[in-house]
């Protein structure tokens, strides 16, 4: 018993399971100390997303941006860089999607895709600018990621903001146009005759007509396995993965590690974007004035811990979050509990991974009393 | 004369926007002095917020706010530091995990003091005294004497920097804690308590950044809302970047930048200006000043690296 | 001194595997031993990196700790300063026992370390760093900056360690630095100083003025421990020796009555190979040529002043100098890590002075560099992905669609492992970090060597390795030489430059300052050299 636990502790699987159990504890504690029933409260958690096909389905699509994000931060920190400006990525990507959504009119299919390269490209070198600042200046990515997420968020809001742009009486843009969207049925289909008749036929299929479930799922898999064929895979992932855990051996082999700080940024930033135009090519169709950041590039942060840094970790780390949070409005709705609960449970999750690198060396002690 | 008093005007609020931004930084220098790094001053000071506009709500007293501020600070300062020094886990990770809780738990305790509101109720009544009015001097007698009021907040906000300098450079503590930021293995070798010295650094980041935190929302915002700290925390490290680690110059940062968001407001009638070119105003002001300024930059050789024993 | 007349007692303890039981503290309560340590033992996980030890050191004597690197000699004193605490045994200071858990508790029996890496505060003053922890202050906790400086200035013209107080760490030189960490221990009141490799980074003039400070701390009535591996030092300066062999005693002797080979033998158990096999060299044209190079370092300071030097194929030239005096700001012009501020580097034709790593890849320059865990490994990598760390773009390594083949990878990898004896076997999946340092070093020596360089630089290549490993080393440089191509060695060891080099330059504060042959010169001659003499 004692030596399993011993190799337990030494993988890193281990401390996000430790990670996630605890914040599960530390949310039953703060709902009871909020005099909320813990078990009325969890089970409301897996009812409300597993009752029925269209909850399940909508876990799903609300987990494919912060997957993106998620992908972006994992990508950027296997390669030595610490994304931190994912946010910021995230919405230029929407504004992207947004502009060239509706004032850019293309054909069918040739319109989402092209948007979503410049989506891409646009994340890409808005990231790259931080990592060039890193290499020219020496300015740390952390800093500097931060005043560009902020920046980002005042570009949409300008953007938004502008005569030219603004939906009269609302605050946001123009709906993007048909050719742009990716959902795979328009909302309007569940009220046609057409799709009403689809759907006595294939009951099944309610979920995916009644969520925004699209392409974007499609998407979202083929860049986890092509970021995940690029690490493992390519002769440029193995340099930036050596930059990524030695910069100065990966220098003195000769590897062009500047080009490849910011290589790896421009992929992280790019993929962050993407998954901002996709947010926009297939559920919310515009952009809005906000408050605060809506915060997909933060819980891509949170998604890229619990996953290990691991591309197809990623994967699950979002189901889970986007799980957690899609329960967190069905306690809200029905037991009045805050949704905070749901932020708290994922600090003290994020908390228990800062916590991880100690776990090896706890491991190596119990070693030593034997 | 509308000039002067534009002018005044600018001075005090951008005193006022400094005041906690001063308290952060100075927070973010005694830590990083001392070696351990902290992201997480944001969420001390929503924290700090929280926990001040709470009690002054409930005492009627500012006071008690101010001082619970930095109580609810120091208590996020202590886990991180549990996880920095003793555990030596990962900083980085840490920092941004208090910035979720300090904001969660802050917002939770609002919703469930306030009835499901998410953000404290009313205005302050019982504001923390102004300096003038404290030095007796009648400000309605001119508009000018209005405009160049100021909470007393920023003079403490001042005096403590002067502190801070003082025990840093000119005290046996304060040499202690350089070296634990430098060479924490020279420090232990010669038996000074570097976990003690750490933790204590740590601890009194929170209890500043608290400060900070409270100051935000019991003379600017008088209330705590989810939005009341946003980004300040960072602005406030960027302050203690480019003051390089020094708490006068971090200071003098935090008055730029104090300037800056002050600026926003003062020119926010203008037509040709849009109001959020004019809020990226601070933050790009960061980059372009870090770009500039960088150059001599030199953070405190051990920052972020946790220490071992018996490392030579 | 009055050495002569006193001999060693019968039962000095320090017999191999020999349990000793404490001498009991004779009449009167005064011991004539400083230090006593009765069955150390002590272990880090799996390691035991000491097993049983015991020491005792006399009053007013010096006493050195000899052992190979890893041997246990550092964490046996680090014990007695309180930096790791003992799993086992017992200790006495001046006849009575006490547990030492913390350098404070040390500093308070009177013990004082001066360390390998000196743990000094780079950009704070000397004063700064001798008071640090014990500083004396006025009201209000303020430094007392004038009374700290008096108190130092007088500690150092008693003992012969002048500096001054007030200068910073980062702008002396070595020596003076090592000076500030004898004063630290001296400053608070210690009788026992332990001073651990302190002539690892010293030139042979600044090792004689040490030695000379060693007696006069013992004339003044301390007790000095020196820890070393370096023979002739110890031969020059000490009475008594214990040598650690894999954490035990093998023996306590008084250095007089032994010789270096003596030593040597006891400290790695065997008769000692020192020489390596070589047939004599025919070296052919030159390959690097480099003239007039300057270059500055960090801090904008000259460290390369307009050096030339030439190596031809087939030859193996060994630079000897004392560590600082140019050669690792010379490694990186060579390495393309930094600029140069004239001059020239050319090699095979090609001038490759302010270029990158790439371009001194591709003038067929291969580096084992002196920092292998910086420079060298990837740690966390396995130690197939470091085999393969500049040779990833071959072809025989891809498969399908251009795409890395980890099969071929491996198999590669398991392969060169095997070859070059790397341990443990069949590691290619592990994680370098996981290897031992003489592995680690295989692994980079392997990668370098395979990849049958012009020329190959190799950077203090047998530092911290065992024996073993050293010949190992040496013998696939010989071999490389063998081949026709060239070996550019950088030493700070004269055994190892005298023992395979074909050809010795001398480098002295950033100029090559002779270019001698080794049978007809000595290492006297050299290390004079390197410390700036004249031939």
């Amino acid at each position: 018993m004692r030596k399993f636990v011993i190799q337990a502790l030494k993988k890193p699987f281990t401390a996000v399971m430790i990670a996630i159990l605890i914040g599960f504890l530390v949310g039953a504690v703060t709902l009871a100390l909020g005099g909320f029933d813990p078990g009325r409260g969890y089970g409301l958690l897996i009812t409300g997303i597993t009752s029925n096909t269209r909850r399940m389905a909508q876990v799903l699509v609300n987990a494919v941006p912060i997957i993106m994000t998620g992908l972006a931060v994992s990508f950027a920190v296997r390669t030595g860089m610490f994304n931190i400006g994912a946010d910021g990525q995230f919405i230029m990507g929407q504004v992207t999607g947004a502009i060239l959504g509706f004032y850019l009119p293309m054909p069918a299919i040739i319109h989402p895709l092209f948007i979503m390269v410049c989506a891409f490209v646009v994340g890409g070198l808005y990231a790259s600018f931080a990592a060039y600042l890193k290499n020219r200046f020496g300015i740390h990515e952390v800093i500097s990621s931060i005043m560009l997420n902020w920046i980002a968020y005042y570009f949409m809001n300008f953007i938004v903001n502008m005569k030219s742009v603004k939906v009269p009486g609302s605050q946001h843009s123009p709906e993007i146009l048909d050719t742009a969207k990716i959902t795979f049925f328009s909302r309007e289909f569940r009220t046609t005759a057409e799709g009403e008749a689809l759907l006595a036929k294939h009951p099944w299929l309610e979920s995916v007509v009644r969520t925004d479930a699209g392409y974007a799922i499609l998407v979202m898999i083929a860049v986890t396995l092509l970021l995940w064929v690029i690490l493992k895979y390519t002769r440029i992932g193995f340099e930036l993965r050596a930059v990524g855990y030695n910069y100065y051996a990966a220098e003195f082999a000769a590897m062009p590690v500047k080009r490849n700080a910011l290589l790896s940024m421009f992929i992280s930033g790019g993929t962050a974007a993407l998954g901002g135009a996709m947010l926009v090519m297939s559920t919310s169709y515009f952009i809005t004035m906000l408050g605060a950041t809506e915060g997909y590039g933060w819980d891509g942060i949170s998604v890229a811990l619990i996953a290990g840094n691991h591309p197809i970790g990623c994967i699950f780390a979002g189901l889970l979050y986007s799980a957690l949070k899609l329960g967190g409005t069905e306690i809200q709705s029905r037991m009045g509990a805050p949704t905070e609960i749901i932020n708290i449970m994922i600090g003290a999750l994020v908390l228990c991974i800062a916590f991880a690198p100690a776990l090896p060396r706890l491991a190596e002690r119990l070693e030593r009393k034997e | 004369m509308n000039l002067l008093n534009t002018v005044l005007l600018t001075v005090s609020i951008s005193l006022m926007y400094s005041a906690p931004l001063i308290f952060t930084a100075l927070g973010g220098v005694i830590t990083q002095r001392a070696g351990v790094d902290n992201i997480g001053l944001e969420g001390m000071m929503a924290f700090g917020a929280c926990g001040a506009s709470i009690l002054c709500h409930f005492t009627g007293n500012p006071w008690i706010g101010l001082v619970v501020g930095a109580l609810f600070g120091a208590t996020l300062a202590i886990l991180h530091a549990f996880i920095a020094v003793t555990a030596k886990g990962n900083q980085l990770i840490s920092g941004i995990a208090i910035n979720f809780i300090g904001l969660g738990v802050g917002v939770f305790l609002t919703r469930f003091l306030f009835n499901g509101a998410a953000q404290s109720n009313s205005t302050i009544n019982e504001p923390l005294p102004k300096l003038l009015g404290l030095l007796g001097i009648d400000k309605s007698k001119s508009r000018l004497l209005e405009s160049s009021e100021i909470d007393l907040t920023v003079i403490f906000a001042f005096a403590f920097a002067v502190l801070i300098w003082f025990v840093l450079y000119k005290t046996r503590v304060g040499l202690r804690v350089r070296a634990c930021g430098e060479h924490p293995g020279a420090a232990d070798t010669l038996g000074v308590n570097v976990t003690r010295i750490r933790y204590v650094a740590t601890i009194l980041s929170g209890v500043m950044a608290g400060l900070g935190g409270a100051v935000t929302s019991l003379t600017i915002s008088y209330r705590f809302t989810p939005t009341v700290i946003s980004g300040q925390g960072f602005i406030a490290l960027a302050a203690v970047i480019f003051g390089n680690w020094k708490p006068i110059g971090a200071t003098l940062a935090c008055l730029l930048f104090g300037f800056a968001q002050a600026l926003t407001v003062v020119l926010a009638g203008i037509p040709w200006l849009p109001t959020q070119i004019l809020a990226m105003l601070p933050y790009a002001l960061t980059l372009l000043i870090l770009v500039i300024f960088v150059e001599r930059s030199t953070p405190p050789k051990a920052l972020g690296q946790p220490y071992f024993k018996g490392q030579a | 001194m009055e050495q002569d007349t006193r001999t060693l007692p019968d039962e000095i303890p320090g017999n191999e595997n020999e349990a000793v039981d404490a001498p009991e503290i004779r009449q009167g309560g005064v011991s004539d031993y400083a230090v006593e340590m009765y069955g150390i033992s002590k272990s880090f996980g799996p390691l035991k990196a000491l097993d049983h030890v015991d020491l005792a050191v006399r009053k007013g004597t010096i006493h050195a700790l000899l052992g190979e690197n890893g041997a246990g000699k550092s964490t046996l004193m680090k014990i007695l300063y309180g930096l790791y605490t003992k799993d086992a045994g017992e200790i006495r200071i001046m006849g009575e026992p006490c547990d030492i858990k913390n350098p404070k508790q040390a500093i308070t029996h009177g013990i004082g370390m001066v360390h390998q890496h000196f743990m000094l505060v780079e950009n704070m003053t000397i004063a700064e760093n001798i008071v640090l922890g014990s500083e004396v202050t006025k009201s209000f906790g303020r430094l007392d900056r004038e009374r700290m400086n008096r108190t130092i200035r007088e500690f150092g013209e008693q003992y012969g360690l002048e500096v001054d107080p007030r200068q910073v760490i980062m702008d002396v030189s070595v020596a003076t630095q090592q000076r500030v960490e004898i004063l630290k221990a001296l400053y608070r009141g210690a009788d026992i100083l332990i001073l651990d490799e302190p002539t690892a980074v010293l030139t042979p003039q600044e090792i004689d003025n040490l030695i000379v400070t060693m007696h006069r701390l013992v004339e003044g009535g301390k007790t000095v421990i020196i820890i070393s591996h370096k023979l002739k030092e110890i031969m020059a300066s000490s009475e008594y020796c214990t040598i650690i062999r894999r954490g035990k005693v093998v023996d306590t002797v008084q250095v007089r009555d032994v010789t270096e080979k003596d030593l040597a033998s006891m400290m790695v158990g065997r008769e000692v190979m020192l020489t390596t096999e070589k047939d004599k060299a025919s070296p052919g044209e030159v390959i690097m040529e480099i003239n007039d190079l300057t270059v500055k370092d960090n801090r904008g300071v000259e460290k390369v002043k307009d050096l030339s030097l030439h190596i031809r194929r087939g030859e193996i030239l060994a630079i000897a100098g004392v560590d600082g005096n140019g050669q690792t700001e010379l490694i990186e012009a060579v390495t393309g890590l930094r600029k140069s501020e004239k001059g020239e580097i050319i090699v095979n034709g090609r001038h490759i002075e302010n270029g990158l790593p790439v371009d001194t890849h591709r003038s067929g320059i291969r580096t084992i560099h002196e920092d292998r865990h910086k420079r060298g490994l990837v740690l966390d990598f396995q130690v197939g992905e470091n085999l393969i760390l500049e040779s990833y773009k071959q072809k025989r390594f891809q498969g399908r669609c251009g795409l890395l083949s980890w099969k071929k990878i491996n198999d590669y990898a398991n392969r060169q492992i095997d070859k070059f004896d790397i341990r443990p076997a069949g590691s290619a999946l592990q994680r370098a970090k996981e290897l031992s340092g003489g592995n680690q070093q295989k692994v980079i020596v392997a990668r370098t060597v395979e990849q049958e360089p012009d020329l190959l630089l190799a950077c203090q290549p047998t530092r911290g390795l065992d024996v073993g490993a050293i010949e190992y080393v040496r013998q696939a440089l010989v071999q490389q030489r063998n081949q026709g191509r060239a070996v550019l060695l950088i030493s700070y060891e004269l055994d190892e430059v005298f023992d395979i080099a074909d050809r010795i330059n001398v480098i002295y504060n950033g100029r090559i300052v002779a270019d001698l042959d080794p049978q007809t010169t000595d290492e006297q001659a050299v290390g004079l050299l390197m410390a700036g003499g004249s031939q």
